[in-house]
């Protein structure tokens, strides 16, 4: 059962082949047995994920399924659900029991889809290996030496070691897009709005999105479908009609304008990873795509952006974590202020803090400007560049990380290098654009390749009609790591 | 929690780049994050090279240039200005790490 797609398995249990208990034990246990191995998910709930799947069962008889009724989906440890420990990767939430339940939860809920557990995560998101997180890094199924990437990394395994059909994760620099690609597997980042932040944990919140991972565009356009919604709750939230993200999957691509950014096709880009994204270039241009080369000059400035305004707001919205209302509260405390600063240094790891520092220095009298101000105005420039080239074309292509799946422990000594992962996936958030991950083959050690897509803002639906017609034509997507496929 | 408060030491960091380890304890402090002496040269190498990365972004040219605050240039949204929240205090406070009768306890603050 666990090879099926989830649209196939959405089918099945339409057609009432199959019940969502039978599927949801079945994938529970292999999320037990695999754990050990893969470290994927921080939190599974027997108990409370059954009784979903019972519901979802009662739901269908009755004739009133929906498109997700009785469907298992992990959910990333950042999303808040009413009963559920929702720890964020971090010591400081470690026994944390949400007591309400985040829009993307409602939304899965009242779909009748069943929570099969919480994924693990790089410690508030900060993170592209999953190495950060306070309960241990996440495997890569390929390779089990290696990281999955980050910060969305187990339920980027999951999906790829076929536990989960789907899952949810987040993306503020390339979290979802960059562990997808690692893990041979579609993530879709959607434009800044279309999903609600409610109860969401907050890493930057002018760039944090939920979005959905998944073997095919088909489902994410399915996980997407549910997530999406406007809010009241998230003021942030975008008031649209609601769309059918599969509404252009069939779509031909005959047309389609493709820009390729000269900046992303330079020396940055691994021999294999860049083979493998010129295979799929040449494969779109065979469906009818034309290639265009554009340029966007300011994007090389992304990563140093990122790194004054992720901090900045990280540091604002992780002062919450102060061991008094919920959290971590040390042990041994004198003052109040000590209190603050020992739960603090307590609760949170090296990587978060180090974010936290940066936040707050670059926020601080005197560097506001040289540093926080500076990186708006840099950004708006980025954003710009982007505008510009949507004039030309429908959709920006290239290598979605500059590399394939690292060693574990290959840089977590070295915050810089780390950075330098989301190098091509960083402008699309500070533009506030959709972008996603595709598989498109694989790269010298057998390790698979991601192929980047951005498309202009509420695009998502272009971006998943390419990505659909490409998997309609080839089978990358399709390949399991070896011993999960069977 | 204070974000938005003067360094003491005026020196202009954003040129040379060059943390020292009382700069380090001065921005943990901001932070409200314990450094232990032993940790503060790790933590002040680490920044360093990070802000060495930043450092690729100021030498643009960005007069006239209009800070991007938000991916959307909207306007936020007004509710009407009525209660919508009912009382959950015994809820929240079930997670708190210490309360009594109600309230938060945190260590004396007025002598």
């Amino acid at each position: 059962m666990h090879r099926h797609t989830l649209a196939e398995l959405a089918r099945l249990l339409a057609a009432r082949q199959i019940s969502s208990l039978e599927l949801t034990r079945h994938l529970l246990e292999r999320a037990r047995s695999l754990n050990p191995r893969l470290n994927a998910f921080i939190t599974l709930d027997e108990d409370k994920t059954l009784a979903q799947a019972s519901a979802a069962d009662a739901r269908l008889a009755r004739g009133e399924g929906a498109a997700l009724t009785g469907i298992p989906v992990a959910h990333k440890d950042i999303f808040l659900a009413d009963g559920w420990r929702t720890t964020c990767g971090s010591h400081m939430l470690e026994n944390f029991v949400a007591p309400y339940d985040s829009f993307v939860i409602e939304r899965f809920n009242d779909a009748g889809a069943v929570n099969l557990g919480k994924t693990n995560m790089d410690e508030f998101a900060m993170g592209s290996s999953n190495e950060t997180s306070y309960f241990g890094p996440v495997r890569n199924p390929w390779d089990e030496a290696r990281v999955p990437g980050g910060s969305s990394g187990g339920s980027a395994a999951a999906v790829a070691a076929r536990v989960s059909p789907g899952a949810t994760g987040t993306d503020t620099g390339g979290s979802i897009r960059q562990p997808a690609a690692l893990t041979g597997i579609c993530g879709l980042k959607p434009t800044y709005g279309v999903c609600s932040r409610w109860g969401m944990i907050a890493f930057a919140s002018s760039l944090d999105q939920a979005g959905p991972l998944a073997r095919s565009a088909e489902d994410c356009a399915l996980l997407l479908n549910v997530m999406a919604g406007h809010d009241a709750r998230d003021s942030t939230s975008v008031a649209r009609p609601p769309e059918d993200y599969r509404r252009e999957l069939a779509k031909p691509l005959a047309g389609l304008r493709v820009g390729l950014p000269k900046e992303y096709f330079g020396d940055g880009v691994a021999a294999d990873v860049a083979r493998a994204v010129q295979g799929a270039i040449e494969e779109l241009q065979h469906l009818g795509a034309h290639m265009v080369e554009i340029s966007l000059p300011n994007v090389k400035l992304s990563v140093p952006v990122y790194y004054v305004i992720a901090p900045a707001e990280a540091s604002s919205n992780l002062s919450r974590f102060d061991g008094v209302r919920y959290g971590h509260r040390a042990g041994d405390y004198g003052d109040l202020n000590d209190l603050y600063c020992q739960s603090r240094a307590e609760g949170f790891g090296a990587e978060v803090k180090r974010r936290i520092l940066i936040g707050t220095y670059v926020l601080s009298h005197g560097y506001y400007d040289a540093y926080y101000l500076q990186a708006l105005k840099v950004r708006r420039l980025i954003a710009d560049d982007h505008a510009r080239a949507f004039g030309e074309v429908d959709v920006i292509l290239g290598a979605t990380a500059p590399s394939t799946a690292f060693r574990l422990g290959d840089k977590t000594d070295d915050p810089v290098q780390m950075y330098l992962n989301d190098i091509f996936t960083i402008a699309a958030p500070l533009a506030g654009l959709p972008a996603m991950s595709v598989p498109c083959g694989f790269g010298d050690t057998g390790l698979p390749v991601g192929l980047h897509l951005v498309g202009n803002y509420f695009e998502e639906a272009r971006l998943l009609n390419l990505a659909h017609q490409y998997q309609l034509a080839t089978d990358w997507h399709r390949r399991a790591p070896k011993g999960f496929g069977d | 929690m204070i974000l938005y408060c003067a360094l003491p030491d005026k020196r202009n960091l954003a040129t040379d780049m060059n943390l020292t380890l009382a700069d380090v304890q001065k921005i943990a402090h901001l932070a409200r994050i314990s450094v232990t002496p032993a940790q503060t040269e790790e933590v002040r190498i680490k920044l360093t090279g990070i802000f060495a990365l930043i450092a690729q972004m100021q030498a643009v040219d960005t007069r006239g240039v209009e800070p991007m605050a938000h991916a959307q240039d909207v306007s936020l949204s007004l509710r009407d200005d009525r209660v919508t929240e009912s009382d959950q205090r015994e809820k929240f406070q079930k997670i708190a790490p210490q309360v009594e009768n109600g309230l938060y306890l945190v260590p004396k603050v007025i002598e």
